[in-house]
């Protein structure tokens, strides 16, 4: 994509090896060299206590502000309930056509919905999701494949369904876009 | 081709706008938003939107005032009301005031992806819903289209070979020749065909009415404006406007209609908002346009803006050798719609009808066939079924040498001018034929 690197930020005491592979999987489909920070923000600022859960639109403003003119792209990384006001949770949001996004593992793993965990499909929902955003901030929108990364997912199995690739349509729309 | 469904979100909340305006545009929506009711209306008056996502909770008009309010200004329009206080009492009257459907707040991401995919369906279809009774339509009365003779296979060649193209038409000839089944002809056969054939005549309407029927207008342009309506030229976006009697317009609707066609853009009656539109353009009249741009009624840039292609339809007394298979199509046609078995037509009937001059064109046979399958014996068409028998002699024209003259002309145009057969009908041989045609200066019309 870019000779410029994109930087994943984890803000949720995430095991090293875990962001290490979910940044190598993530360069490879975007080519493009991805590093990994650790991020500070008090997350209390961000927490709704009728809803309890962390409003996404508000944390996506803050990292936007803090760290977005530090790399190509940025993606936060959490580990805690997001949602935005008029949905009940989501998986992750970005700016479209912006710079940055937002990712949460919170109802990406198995335990959430009582199943054994397993890490690997944890991984794979977490790079897809990683990669869906970072899509959207280079400006692509939902798409209708089956197997494509842009497809929306609002469940784990839609995330599980879809590869962690974009179609061939979306990667021409990425090479307009980008180069 | 299909286009991006457009929503209007309203709702006072900015972190509401503002969630539901980045969640549509990831899914390709055209989206847009109001911080109020009031606000909504005003964007509403000067936009057209498919959706409107509104919230029921906004100081000032609430949601179902407004959802009341857009109802009277676009009845077509779909309104899905949210709130995050729902009560069934206001659902059931959201519903009962038109809303599409109701949402409570927050939504399950799946539930709004649903909600909108569902608006959006009911949107294509009402659209596939309309242009499909247009193609009937249009397939349906093409059928007429009928002959076998030379003149009219010259026209049908005329329409195959103009239709591909995105050329400007005028279709010239008498009253009641079919200058509309064959605007009809061009744009079923055209790339268009999947998009509306608008037709919109001329003639049965004033400069006013006219206007507002071409470009619409807005709630309150005019008295008994009640709505909002889109123009002839709005409904045929990606189609065909078919303009008939264009002779009859005035010279301000001449001097609208050119700017509409240069710009392919226009402002509604009332209104501020430029529209734009893509839309093929074929016009008709049974008048000599280029007389009138001579003598200064028809402006002679418009003229030549639609007469890129000339399409004249013969009048049926010159393709008299068509009226057979015209009468038998019509036969089926009218005993199949009135449930009636197939009658046949008598021989002496066919054949005053194939000597008949039909001032009224094929309009006129119809209408004829029409009405002696209704007061006919329901077995056999006769002479006597046929509102022909005291018209068929002119009264006006007293000459022998008129009579024979003009006799002689009908028979010669019903078999194309084949000398050989023409002489066989009139029981003459060919070099009195010869004879005749000298004497009387007669020539083969070239149309």
């Amino acid at each position: 994509m870019n000779n410029q690197h994109i930087t994943i930020v984890s803000f949720g005491h995430f095991e090293s090896y875990f962001l290490n592979r979910i940044a190598k999987e993530v360069s490879l489909v975007m080519n493009c060299p991805v590093k990994v920070k650790d991020g500070h923000i008090d997350l209390s600022d961000f927490f709704d206590s009728s809803r309890r859960q962390y409003d996404g639109n508000k944390i996506l403003k803050q990292i936007d502000t803090i760290y977005s003119s530090e790399s190509y792209r940025t993606i936060g990384l959490f580990n805690v309930d997001l949602f935005i006001p008029i949905l009940t949770y989501i998986f992750g949001q970005a700016y479209l056509n912006g710079i940055t996004g937002i990712v949460s593992i919170y109802r990406l793993s198995n335990e959430r919905y009582n199943i054994a965990a397993d890490e690997n499909i944890l991984l794979e929902r977490t790079i897809k999701e990683v990669v869906h955003e970072l899509g959207h901030t280079l400006g692509l929108i939902h798409c209708h494949t089956t197997t494509c990364v842009m497809r929306s997912s609002t469940y784990v199995e839609d995330l599980d369904q879809k590869g962690a690739g974009f179609c061939s349509n979306c990667m021409d729309l990425l090479k307009e876009k980008v180069g | 081709m299909t286009k991006k469904i457009s929503i209007l979100v309203v709702d006072d909340e900015e972190s509401v706008r503002d969630s539901l305006y980045n969640w549509f545009v990831e899914d390709g929506y055209r989206v847009e938003c109001a911080d109020s009711a009031k606000m909504a209306l005003s964007i509403l008056e000067s936009e057209c939107f498919d959706i409107v996502l509104a919230d029921i909770k906004m100081p000032g008009m609430d949601g179902l005032e407004m959802l009341k309010r857009i109802k009277a200004l676009e009845k077509d329009i779909i309104v899905i009301v949210m709130t995050a206080f729902a009560t069934v009492d206001t659902a059931v009257q959201a519903l009962k005031d038109g809303a599409f459907d109701y949402v409570t707040k927050p939504f399950d991401p799946d539930d709004l992806s649903h909600l909108v995919r569902n608006a959006s369906k009911q949107i294509s279809l009402v659209g596939e819903n309309e242009a499909l009774k247009q193609k009937v339509a249009t397939l349906e009365s093409v059928e007429d289209l009928i002959g076998k003779s030379e003149a009219m296979q010259s026209v049908l060649r005329q329409v195959e070979s103009v239709a591909q193209s995105n050329s400007s038409v005028i279709i010239t000839g008498e009253s009641g020749t079919g200058k509309e089944l064959i605007a009809r002809a061009i744009h079923a056969n055209s790339p268009r065909k999947f998009f509306p054939l608008v037709s919109v005549h001329c003639g049965a309407l004033t400069e006013s009415l006219l206007e507002s029927e071409l470009f619409g207008h807005e709630k309150g342009a005019f008295t008994g404006a009640l709505y909002n309506r889109k123009g002839r030229f709005e409904m045929a976006d990606s189609g065909t406007i078919f303009l008939d009697e264009i002779a009859t317009i005035s010279s301000k609707m001449q001097v609208e209609l050119l700017r509409v066609l240069e710009t392919k853009s226009f402002i509604r009656v009332g209104g501020n908002k430029e529209i734009k539109s893509d839309f093929r353009v074929i016009c008709a009249t049974n008048k000599d346009l280029k007389s009138m741009v001579e003598t200064g009624t028809f402006r002679e840039d418009l003229f030549y803006r639609l007469n890129v292609v000339n399409i004249h339809v013969p009048p049926l007394r010159e393709r008299a050798g068509d009226i057979p298979i015209l009468v038998d199509y019509f036969i089926k046609k009218y005993c199949n719609s009135m449930n009636k078995p197939l009658v046949t037509i008598d021989p002496s009937a066919l054949k005053r009808l194939e000597e008949f001059k039909f001032p009224g064109n094929i309009r006129e046979l119809e209408n004829m066939i029409e009405r002696a399958i209704v007061i006919g014996n329901g077995k056999r068409i006769y002479l006597r079924d046929l509102p022909i028998e005291s018209s068929l002699i002119d009264s006006s024209i007293e000459s022998l040498d008129e009579n024979e003259k003009n006799h002689i002309v009908l028979i010669l145009n019903k078999y194309s001018w084949n000398i050989s057969r023409a002489a066989k009908a009139l029981n003459i041989d060919r070099v009195t034929l010869y004879n005749k045609i000298k004497k009387y200066d007669l020539k083969r019309s070239e149309k």
